[in-house]
């Protein structure tokens, strides 16, 4: 499934300094952000691995978002994408 | 008829002396002389003593203008705002203006002043007058709160808060605009003060200056109408967030760092998410960048900030839609503002849930503890201590050891013949040296300044370039695989020398932390490295006081 994966708040420095992703995901049938974020981090992730996820899921701190809809209203890690959908994980900023 | 002619003359001279009066009106108005004010009555008073020409008997005016146009009672009004400020400025207003005041509640200076604002369809008198009597409070006078104080006194808010307990620094003055060189050391909430006063003389402003804690967060926000998170650590966002819900006062939150800025209005009413509900586990400390540390771009913050003052004008003006229930997105580099839509309340959220945060709540909160340690302010972690004092030099030792390896190396070259110079430069040149200073910080530090000889191995490079340096160390790569099998399996214990390694290894870094962590890795794979205490900072402080400090 072909997907636009995206990093903000200083999280692209995790994933090589780079914002944007094309990428195409193996899947058999829906595909859900539980079972994509295994894959960004094996894939796209270049550096320390605790820093973008917890357990199964993204750790505290980190918005993800579908479309630029806050994937909780999409059911968090049970939310199914789309062909063509975009992914943005952005870190919470404190600083000011 | 001589009666007639002597009042004809009387009129003359006073009409005379009325011009010179109101020759001087206009240029003490120009240079809002307070010694005018005597003048103004002056002139007043002569206007008075001229034969009325239409009935004024209500206000005392001579002058054959209607009294809504009338320049005289214009000149005194001004002039006297100008010696006595505001407050008098009421005072000598005409009766007829009187009748316009009481509609909005705005003195002329109020209206002239904001009169941009005022002939805005979308704002307008009525706006106004609701922000001429709002107070806010502004959490943080650094980059966000700079910015945020400034457009809100220039808005005419009736009292602005300012919070923090920090003072102006050189580092501040690319992106903290309402400080000045002049204010270096001062108090921030004592130096942003002095800038709206400078800007607009009628805004009331209290200052705080032991910042926000969680005894006195409900006292002080309790008294404002708006809040405006300017802050810059997790756990002060944290007491805000609980303490506005506790309150039930609108929160604006931004933030800011590198060149990416987030902004969002809390608790303004309806089902939006408060802090919690998006964040309900803080962040560990590794994932809260520092604007020390990451960087951060001026501008960022201060677009962030007025952005602030923007909402909280809305929410007091009661205009627009506040940025309730969306994230607005800068990203700098790209030029882009994106808004994401958010969830709405979490049910059971800590602080806005039933059974949230309530006053008491919030004082009796450990903030520290929910946010793994961190503290109330944005400075530096605690420094590392892993490494024993034996495989630790102070920068002086490691200054004299720098000066005798470059003394050692020029005497010998000096007693040598050109050949054997020669090779003893090249033996240098291959990395043969009798001191290898390797710096492990991030390689924009390094470009700002180093050590002379310094070889730059950014620590997050470290363990992909391990070979090429202990090669740099004189450590073959197989003899140090052999130790690392032998530390592995215990025969060996971490630290013991290579008998492979001639060179001493000392690891510099900015503040003597990574440099740490950089020795131990070095040492497992058999390089008795050592590091220097307080790095670079310490340098500046102990050996060189002409190095600059990031």
């Amino acid at each position: 499934m072909k997907l636009k994966i995206e990093f903000s708040g200083g999280l692209e420095l995790l994933f090589g300094n780079q914002k944007e992703y094309a990428v195409d995901v193996p899947c058999s049938e829906q595909l859900t952000v539980g079972k994509l974020l295994p894959w960004t981090r094996d894939q796209l992730l270049k550096d320390r691995p605790e820093l973008f996820m917890k357990g199964d899921s993204v750790r505290p701190g980190i918005l993800v978002l579908i479309n630029d809809c806050d994937w909780e209203l999409s059911g968090t890690l049970d939310a199914e994408l789309q062909e063509g959908d975009k992914v943005l994980f952005i870190s919470t900023l404190h600083g000011g | 008829m001589a009666d007639v002619e002597q009042l004809r003359h009387e009129n003359a001279l006073l009409r005379e002396e009325l011009a010179k009066l109101r020759a001087q009106l206009a240029t003490n108005a120009r240079k809002a002389d307070p010694g005018s004010a005597p003048a103004a009555a002056a002139a007043a008073a002569a206007a008075a003593a001229l034969p009325s020409t239409h009935d004024n008997s209500s206000n005392g005016c001579a002058a054959q203008t209607v009294c809504s146009t009338c320049p005289i009672q214009a000149d005194a009004a001004s002039l006297q705002q100008q010696s006595e400020g505001a407050a008098a400025e009421q005072a000598t207003a005409s009766s007829s203006s009187n009748a316009h005041q009481a509609l909005h509640g705005l003195s002329k200076a109020q209206v002239e002043r904001y009169s941009r604002q005022l002939l805005l369809p979308s704002f307008g008198i009525a706006a106004q007058g609701r922000v001429c009597s709002s107070s806010v409070l502004i959490v943080g006078c650094g980059g966000l709160g700079s910015p945020a104080a400034l457009y809100l006194a220039a808005a005419g808010v009736r009292k602005l808060g300012l919070v923090d307990h920090d003072v102006v620094e050189l580092s501040n003055m690319h992106r903290q605009v309402s400080h000045s060189e002049q204010r270096l050391g001062m108090h921030k909430a004592a130096s942003t003060a002095a800038a709206v006063a400078a800007l607009n003389s009628s805004v009331a402003v209290d200052t705080h200056l032991q910042g926000l804690t969680p005894s006195n967060a409900v006292g002080i926000i309790s008294q404002y109408d708006v809040v405006i998170d300017a802050s810059d650590n997790a756990p002060t966002r944290y007491l805000i967030n609980d303490a506005c819900v506790a309150c039930g006062v609108p929160l604006v939150s931004a933030a800011a760092v590198g060149t990416d800025g987030q902004l969002t209005v809390y608790n303004a009413g309806g089902n939006g998410p408060c802090y919690r509900c998006l964040f309900p586990e803080c962040p560990a400390a590794a994932n809260c960048s520092r604007c020390a540390d990451a960087g951060v771009l001026g501008p960022v913050p201060g677009v962030m900030g007025v952005l602030q003052a923007v909402e909280a004008i809305k929410l007091v003006g009661g205009v627009g839609q506040p940025l309730a229930g969306k994230l607005l997105l800068y990203d700098a580099l790209a030029g882009r503002f994106s808004s994401i839509k958010l969830r709405g309340k979490a049910p059971g959220c800590a602080a806005c849930g039933e059974g949230g945060m309530t006053r008491e709540g919030v004082a009796a909160f450990d903030y520290a503890a929910f946010t793994g340690g961190q503290t109330a302010n944005d400075g530096p972690p605690v420094p590392l201590a892993v490494l024993p004092a034996k495989q630790r030099l102070t920068a002086a030792q490691a200054a004299q050891l720098l000066q005798a390896a470059a003394a050692d190396g020029t005497a010998r070259e000096d007693d040598l013949p050109q050949q054997q110079q020669q090779q003893q430069q090249q033996q240098r040149n291959e990395g043969a040296k009798a001191l290898v200073l390797l710096d492990v910080r991030p390689p924009e530090q390094f470009a700002v300044m180093s050590l002379p000889g310094a070889v730059s191995v950014p620590y997050l490079q470290l363990e992909q370039r391990l070979p090429e340096v202990l090669a740099l160390c004189g450590a073959s790569s197989a003899a140090a695989q052999q130790h690392d099998a032998a530390a592995a399996a215990g025969s060996i214990s971490n630290g013991t020398s290579n008998s492979s390694s001639s060179q001493r290894v000392v690891v510099l870094c900015r503040r003597g932390n990574h440099s740490q962590l950089a020795v131990q890795r070095l040492r497992q794979a058999g390089v008795p490295a050592v590091d220097v205490v307080g790095g670079y900072e310490a340098w500046a402080a102990e050996v060189d006081s002409a190095m600059p400090v990031l």
